[in-house]
């Protein structure tokens, strides 16, 4: 009934594909974060026009469907090919790969910029006050105050956006990349047998997932020295 | 009920393929005609989002004489042989061809139509020097399709072809132009058409009336022609033909029925003649 033989090799193939959905997964939460760090400055800054244009950034990006903003990148700005040519980006925008990169790149950037924007307001209002009156200048305050106490409260919110980022990922095969879901989709038009194969794609991201799990929960502990169990008492 | 049992009856539910579920072999009150409404002129959809095209009406007219009541429903392509064995849906009729790998899922009626398949590529590119220009050779003919292949292999060589997932082409391109040329799969073929007019891609491999479609619109016009020798048969199989699940024999035979009376009495041929300027009627 189970055909182990077939599991077997849709394992192997889709196995072929964690490389592209990682690389992609990693370069957009990379590219993504610098975006978001961006825009929740220019929210945060205080200066009209750049509050605007992040603004305007984080509404467009949210309010859209990742899948039409892929699509918008690749074959939208593929029939402006002698523009870009022009301009010297078709070498970038003629790659799919590089098309879904700043495509989830953009997506997941404007999500973010709201977790760390929200993070940042988070901060205790007295903690800043205690930090400016021991005389610390205003960098020295984001560094030592606002930054770790942010991090940690923008944690828990940032790695749900770091797994959705990884499913997202399975877009790209809309574009012709053969990342997990790509080549889960080729399988089953090979093999017409969609539930096999999908379980094992499924499987992968759960795996995926788990390890992220795993990673921000270090992350956490790491942020969290109160909540470490306290050192022995030395004998005195 | 054991796990391993459930999950064999969840098994046989989705798939219907495994012993458990039957194919009932009744014709259906009405038969539901999926088609994926996307590769004109066999099938595609207007801006009002109905269904037209050559097997539209080619499949009424079949309906008719079969006396069926039928309806078409749309169903992109890579979910359209899961959907008919998921009982979504009685019959396929969306440009597929027959072959040895789709018989082992499902069942053929007669051939509808015969097409022969060949590249199309950017006018102004390299490859729009191809030989063999619309000269045809049959796959079963292993001597003649290699003496074609080589000719054409040397041009070919490191560029990028796109094909449809899952259909005669990218089976075409896996068995013969395997690291001659990338292969990029799309959804449907109009992403294909679309990438190779913006130059991601430098050929596209595809049935020939639909290429000749899209070479013909004026937003291609410019970009893409036809070039390079034509196949058929073999592994680009044999003739379109309606897919219908395994064992639903009473069906098939109302439906051969049905197209073996479009043949005889030319509405056939005039709808061929009418969607793609040439006589499609499949021989023998």
């Amino acid at each position: 009934m189970i055909d182990v033989a077939f599991l077997d090799a849709t394992v192997r193939t889709l196995l072929g594909g964690v490389p592209l959905t990682l690389s992609l997964t990693a370069g957009s939460v990379a590219l993504g974060g610098v975006l978001a760090a961006l825009a929740a400055w220019g929210r945060l800054s205080g200066i009209v026009p750049l509050d605007w244009i992040a603004r305007l950034y984080i509404f467009v990006f949210r309010g859209t469907p990742l899948l039409v903003q892929i699509f918008l990148i690749y074959y939208g700005l593929g029939q402006f090919r002698p523009v870009l040519q022009a301009w010297g980006l078709w070498t970038f925008f003629r790659e799919p790969y590089w098309c879904a990169l700043l495509a989830l790149a953009l997506n997941t950037g404007a999500y973010t910029a709201e977790i760390f924007r929200g993070a940042v307001l988070s901060v205790p209002y007295g903690a800043l006050v205690a930090g400016r009156a021991c005389g610390m200048p205003r960098l020295l305050l984001f560094r030592r105050i606002t930054l770790p106490l942010a991090t940690r409260q923008a944690l828990p919110a940032y790695g749900n956006e770091v797994i959705s980022v990884v499913k997202a990922t399975s877009l790209a095969s809309t574009i012709t990349l053969m990342e997990i879901t790509g080549l889960a989709q080729k399988l089953i038009a090979q093999s017409f047998r969609a539930l096999e194969v999908f379980v094992c794609a499924g499987a992968f991201y759960l795996a995926l997932t788990f390890v992220i799990i795993g990673l921000l929960r270090l992350a956490e502990a790491w942020l969290s020295p109160d909540l470490r169990p306290r050192p022995a008492a030395r004998p005195a | 009920m054991t796990i391993r049992s459930a999950l064999a009856l969840v098994l046989s539910l989705a798939i219907g393929t495994a012993g458990a579920a039957r194919a009932d072999d009744t014709v259906p009150e009405t038969v539901r005609i999926a088609t994926e409404g996307a590769y004109a002129p066999y099938n595609f959809t207007k801006p009002d989002g109905t269904l037209d095209g050559y097997e539209i009406e080619l499949g009424r007219e079949i309906c008719a004489r079969a006396k069926l009541k039928c309806e078409f429903v749309a169903q992109d392509w890579d979910g359209v042989v899961p959907g008919l064995n998921a009982k979504k849906f009685d019959a396929i009729m969306s440009g597929m061809t027959i072959t040895d790998a789709r018989l082992k899922v499902v069942d053929f009626t007669k051939p509808y139509s015969g097409d022969s398949s060949g590249f199309a590529v950017d006018r102004n590119g390299p490859l729009a020097k191809l030989p063999l220009g619309g000269q045809k050779f049959s796959l079963m003919d292993e001597a003649e399709a290699a003496k074609a292949l080589d000719a054409i292999k040397p041009l070919l060589k490191g560029k990028t072809v796109g094909v449809q997932v899952s259909t005669i082409h990218a089976a075409f391109m896996d068995k013969y132009l395997k690291g001659t040329v990338e292969v990029r799969e799309y959804k449907t073929t109009e992403q294909h058409d679309l990438d190779l007019a913006a130059g991601r891609i430098d050929a596209i491999f595809a049935n020939d009336a639909p290429l000749r479609a899209t070479a013909e619109k004026p937003e291609f016009a410019d970009t893409v022609m036809l070039a390079g020798p034509r196949f058929r048969g073999g592994i680009l199989g044999r003739g379109v033909a309606m897919g219908l699940r395994k064992g639903e024999a009473k069906l098939k035979a109302k439906l051969d029925e049905g197209i073996d009376a479009v043949i005889a009495d030319g509405t056939l041929k005039k709808l061929s003649l009418k969607w793609f300027k040439a006589d499609m009627t499949p021989q023998g």
